[in-house]
Formats: structure tokens, sequence, C-alpha cells
């Protein structure tokens, strides 16, 4: 690694302070377990770092809007074990679980996974078919955005110079409904998905029509995206093995994969389809408990 | 771009002076003298580093030594008693829990970690816990076996 300076503030005003007074040169810190990988192997080469570590009140996790609030120094072991977390959003529980090693949930944050904005993660996926929204702070004040349009390209955020994600807010989901999240990995446990795809499905009031979908995806192109054909075809449907076949051929006009080690392009646009479809029958199951355990 | 850091480490307060590109890994092993930890891929992925930070398994590898002032860390070094080994590292040699021995600092101080969370876990947390732990023998079994021979001996 190349020398840099090391500041770890107080607060988070001095840490915008201090970002801003050093522009392009400075990097915010906070797990390390990406941006330190990158300095290592000289990807980065970043004369100052900026710790969040110290600042108070980024770490909490609470009750919001009847969702919830998860501060971008919140841990994915803390999501993923959190009492509240398993209880109202339980969907986002297992997809944090579904990362890397405990060791790495141990120091990545839910914050600098999101400025990574690596689309091989599993977080974003979810969160973008539940409809949740960065909280951003900058020089200028503070700003929120949903998920969705949080990335702009290959680890490229919206993120403007001198501003800082400081937490994610996640709706519940609303009645009738169910989410899951379907990571296919065909290599090693902790190993970055060949496609992932979460899934949100509201019913309607008869328990069988698909009120509305909402479906992401990732490892399939240059940002995490949301299939929004598929959720447009399953809009007021009956489900069948037919719509959600349709529902997965949609998807394959709409993702783009790079040919890797994880497979071809080819490959993953094919299991793009069948994992769309697998994610959507989990949660139409999902929604269906729901609705029959509130009638 | 020195810095003086403060750990406890292994339960003793130690101050250092270091580069504030030091990893933990590297001011362990080079600052503090404390060679049991491994760096095996550098990356975080294969676990030779694992120390625990605050009680917690984190990869040393990738976390900066700054990072770590004012914080307690426990390496391998820091489990056995003055007499005796740790009740994990006993199990290990019992049950034939290594083959070449590079990755076992990691492995121990991750099983440690394991049982501090779980005391009694079944096979499955203990593949949960322990994938982040690459054995490059292959020694998986045998290494499952001593954590759960860990576990039984601090029932009995």
């Amino acid at each position: 690694m190349n020398a840099f300076e090391y500041a770890a503030p107080r607060t988070l005003d001095e840490a915008l302070t201090v970002l801003r007074e050093h522009g392009e040169e400075a990097r915010v810190i906070a797990g390390g377990t990406a941006l330190v990988t990158m300095m290592r192997q000289r990807l980065v080469s970043p004369g100052y770092l900026i710790s969040l570590h110290d600042i108070p009140g980024l770490n909490r996790i609470e009750v919001a809007n009847s969702g919830l609030r998860i501060g971008a120094l919140v841990t994915h072991r803390e999501v993923e074990t959190s009492p509240i977390v398993r209880e109202r959003i339980p969907v986002l529980a297992e997809t944090f679980r579904r990362v890397a090693s405990v060791r790495i949930r141990n120091m990545a944050t839910v914050g600098g996974a999101l400025a990574h904005a690596d689309p091989n993660q599993d977080p974003p996926v979810t969160l973008i078919a539940l409809g949740a929204r960065v909280e951003i702070r900058g020089a200028v004040g503070r700003r929120e955005l949903p998920v969705e349009e949080f990335f702009r390209d290959y680890y490229e955020s919206s993120l403007a110079p001198g501003e800082v994600v400081t937490a994610v807010v996640a709706p519940q989901l609303p009645p009738a409904s169910g989410a899951a999240y379907v990571k296919f990995l065909p290599r090693t446990a902790d190993d970055y998905a060949t496609v992932a795809v979460a899934a949100v499905v509201s019913l309607e009031p008869d328990g069988e029509r698909c009120r509305q979908a909402r479906i992401a995806l990732g490892s399939v192109g240059v940002t995490p995206i949301r299939a929004r054909a598929a959720e447009a075809l399953l809009a007021g449907q009956r489900f069948s093995a037919e719509l959600l076949q349709a529902a997965g051929e949609s998807i394959k006009g709409a993702v783009d994969p790079l040919s890797d080690h994880r497979g071809s392009a080819a490959y993953k646009r094919e299991m793009a389809a069948v994992i769309v479809a697998r994610a959507l029958t989990q949660a139409r199951d999902a929604a269906r408990a729901t609705a029959r355990g509130t009638r | 771009m020195n810095r003086k850091i403060h750990l406890t480490v292994n339960g003793t307060a130690r101050s250092v002076e270091i580069p504030t590109y030091r990893t933990l890994l590297d001011c362990l092993r080079n600052d503090l003298g404390l060679t049991g930890s491994k760096e095996g891929c550098g990356v975080g992925v294969c676990g030779a580093c694992t120390v625990l930070l605050d009680g917690k398994m984190i990869s040393s590898c990738i976390a900066l030594a700054v990072s770590a002032d004012g914080h307690a860390v426990t390496t391998v070094e820091g489990l056995a008693g003055d007499e005796r080994l740790h009740p994990v590292q006993q199990a290990f040699i019992d049950a034939g829990g290594f083959q070449c021995g590079i990755c076992t600092p990691g492995q121990v101080v991750s099983a440690k970690a394991l049982l501090d969370a779980i005391p009694n876990p079944t096979d499955a947390e203990i593949r949960e816990w322990m994938l982040g732990n690459l054995c490059r023998c292959t020694g998986y079994y045998k290494i499952i076996e001593s954590i759960r021979t860990a576990a039984q001996r601090s029932r009995a």
C-alpha cells in the first residue's frame, strides 16, 4: 500500500469538512473490506483516509416510518442477527447472511457496501426489491434517493464529491405480501452470486392474483437492476407456470451479464430467467402464507 | 505519516508507532512479534489471518492497524493459559484437526469465536461459521470433529 494520512473525526460535520478539504485525494473508510483490499492491490491509492468509526450514532438500527432505518456503520453481521430486522423484514436478515463469511460480515458495513457500488453484492438486490432509500449527507445538506437510482456504473455510485452514505431506510412489506432472495452460486458458499434475484410479491384480496411485484437482480450487469418489464407482466395476473415462465423470459432482454469464471454471459442470461421464476414462486408462497395468517 | 496506536493484545496493553498503511496482521507479526497469525490470500478470503477484535473474528490482513487503535486484539498466542492449551487447541491435537498447519491458527481462533458465540453448535452451524477458513490440505472433516470434541468437553 502507498502512504496516506489518516483521520478519525468524532463528528459527521468534521468528517465532511475534512472530506471537502482534501477533495479527490481523500476516501472515506468504514469496515475497510473493500477499500483496503483495493489499496493492497494498488487499484486505488488515496492520499487521505477518513474513518467514520469514531462517529457516534451511525451504527444504530431503528424503527422509522413503519420501516427500518439502518445506520451506515451497522455491520452485515449485525443486520443478519438483529432481532428487530428478523422480526420486521426477515428477507433483509437472510440476504445479509448470504454475504461472504461471518468474519467478513463482522467487518463490512451497510453504508460502505453501498458506496463501493459493486454490482455483485447481495444487499442492494433485496434493498431495491423492497423499495429502500439511501440517506446521504454532504456539505450542502442531506438528501435521500431510492437505492435503485443510487448505482450508476461498475463501482460507480451517484455520490457526489464530498458526500457520505449515512443510512439506508427499508420499508416494511405491504399487507398480504411476501419476499424472497435467491442467490445462485454453484461454486462456494462465500462467493459472489452467478445470478441473484430478490422478489417482493403483493397479492390481491382474493389471495390468488398478483397485485404488484417488485423484482431486482444482481451480478447480471454493471449495476444491480430492477426488472420493470417482468413486473408489468405480473401485475393483476393470476399466477401460473406460464406466467412465471413469461416473466423469466422477459428478463433475458433486460440483463447484460459478463462472461467470467462464474459462467458465460449466455449461461447467466438463461439462469437469470430460471432464478427469477424461483424467487417469484418463493415470494408468492410467502405472500400466501402471510395473507392466510391475517385473514 | 507514522501514528502511535494503543492496543490491548492478548490482555496486555501495547503501544506501537507504525506507518498508517500497516495492516493489523503486519503490525502483529512485524511490530509486536506475534507470528502465529499467517498471511494466506491477503484479500480476506482464506482465514489464515483470523484474529478477534473486541471478541469478534476479523481478517487482520485487510484491517488497518490504525483502525484498531484503542481496541482489544486476541491472537492464537493469547488462547493458552500458562501451562494448559485452550480446550479448542487441545481438541485440534486430539482429533487431528490439522495437517500442514498453516491454516491452523486461523482455524483455532475462528473455532474459539464460534464456541464463545454458540457453545453447543450443530454441524450445520459449525460449517456455516467455518466456511471462511480454508484448508488446502482439505482436512475439513477432522476440523469439524475437533470443534465438536471441544464443545462436548466443555459440556462434560
